[in-house]
């Protein structure tokens, strides 16, 4: 499991990239989700965040995705740099 | 095939993600000068995501990795060599010793990847008057150089002159590098042009680079990339030469001749593999005929 210890973020708001924000949580993944798309694609976002999440073990975690119409790879870049930012171990 | 070689930024999507699409031979990932130390992690990250979500099916691409003075070159190569990027830009190359350096680490991760050796090609960007003094050194250190690549910005802040669009300040290491590249039979390309919106500026560097012998030409706006294209693509009279030749060769052997002239004029060896080298490269772009 990875323990999420600190505040961090990954993305810009520019166009076609995705802004991620990941804090310690408590109780699992609580994740607020703002996207100029979210009415036809906020699940398949979704799925795709929490996806990355669980493949670097991440349980726990408060996470803020405002997304400005990133495709998949860029959303499960920032997420996944966003991780390596907050976790315990660097 | 690299007749265009075209700059991304390493960590800006609606860039890279774009990147097949905007008609170059090939793309250069940029880790290195386009990528702030605080975002060196991210772009990794998003150059690896790109290249394996994204499909970049008749377009190389090629990865500007850190400098091996920085912190940060190993890392990328460990995050983009799984990719199997067509090759590696290793920026101000300045020895021989500086290609071993990176050669060795390339090869441990190949090894550790369970990749053959050299899968992953390496290109010297030479921007230092250290590094166009050893360009033949730089070239020949090691079989995974398949290029020299000169780049005149950071080359002229070396050598304390302006920059200029006629270029005279590079004349001598663009001549340098392209004799030292064909000396170790390797492929030589050019700098951007750096004005982005002149036209005309583009199209005289980049015939100018052509006529030096450089194979191809960077460029950091998609808009150049289209002219380099022209430029380094044997024109249609070049093609019919071409074939005429090999026609002639192919006669001159039929009638038992020892010496072939075409319109006046001696083929000899050089012209023969210059026609082949129009030929293959006709062919790769569509343009060749069809074997009898």
């Amino acid at each position: 499991m990875t323990e999420i210890v600190r505040s961090a973020s990954a993305g810009t708001m520019e166009s076609s990239d995705v802004y991620v924000e990941i804090e310690p949580g408590e109780g699992g993944i609580e994740l607020r989700l703002e996207s100029v798309v979210k009415g036809q694609f906020g699940p398949a976002i979704e799925e795709v965040v929490r996806e990355v999440l669980g493949q670097w073990g991440v349980e726990n975690a408060r996470v803020s995705v405002r997304d400005r119409g990133a495709l998949d790879c860029v959303i499960r870049s920032r997420v996944e740099t966003a991780v390596k930012r907050g976790r315990g171990n660097g | 095939m690299r007749r265009s070689l075209l700059f991304l930024p390493g960590n800006t999507p609606n860039m890279l993600i774009n990147g097949s699409c905007l008609g170059s031979d090939a793309v250069i990932f940029d880790l290195e000068d386009a990528v702030s130390p605080a975002e060196k992690d991210a772009a990794r990250i998003l150059v690896r995501n790109t290249m394996t979500y994204m499909d970049f099916r008749g377009c190389e691409t090629i990865v500007r990795i850190n400098g091996i003075d920085t912190p940060y070159w190993q890392e990328d190569l460990d995050e983009v060599m799984p990719c199997r990027p067509n090759l590696i830009l290793l920026p101000k190359t300045g020895t021989a010793e500086d290609i071993r350096t990176a050669d060795a680490y390339m090869a441990r991760v190949e090894e550790r990847l369970g990749l053959a050796p050299y899968t992953v090609g390496l290109v010297a960007l030479i921007e230092t008057a250290l590094g166009v003094e050893n360009a033949f050194a730089v070239a020949s250190a090691s079989p995974r150089v398949t290029a020299l690549f000169l780049g005149a910005e950071d080359l002229t802040a070396d050598l304390q002159c302006k920059r200029t669009k006629e270029g005279r300040e590079i004349e001598y290491a663009r001549t340098r590098l392209v004799v030292a590249a064909r000396a170790a039979g390797v492929e030589v390309y050019d700098t951007p042009f750096t004005d982005v919106n002149d036209d005309e500026g583009i199209e005289v560097d980049a015939l100018h680079a052509k006529a030096l012998g450089f194979t191809g030409k960077a460029s950091i706006s998609p808009r150049h990339v289209e002219v380099i294209n022209r430029v380094f693509s044997p024109s249609q009279g070049d093609i019919d030469y071409a074939y005429e030749v090999m026609e002639a060769i192919r006669l001159g052997k039929e009638q038992g001749k020892g010496a072939v002239a075409l319109r006046g004029k001696m083929i000899d060896a050089p012209i023969v593999a210059r026609a082949q080298r129009t030929i293959a490269m006709a062919r790769e772009l569509g343009l060749g005929r069809e074997e009898a």
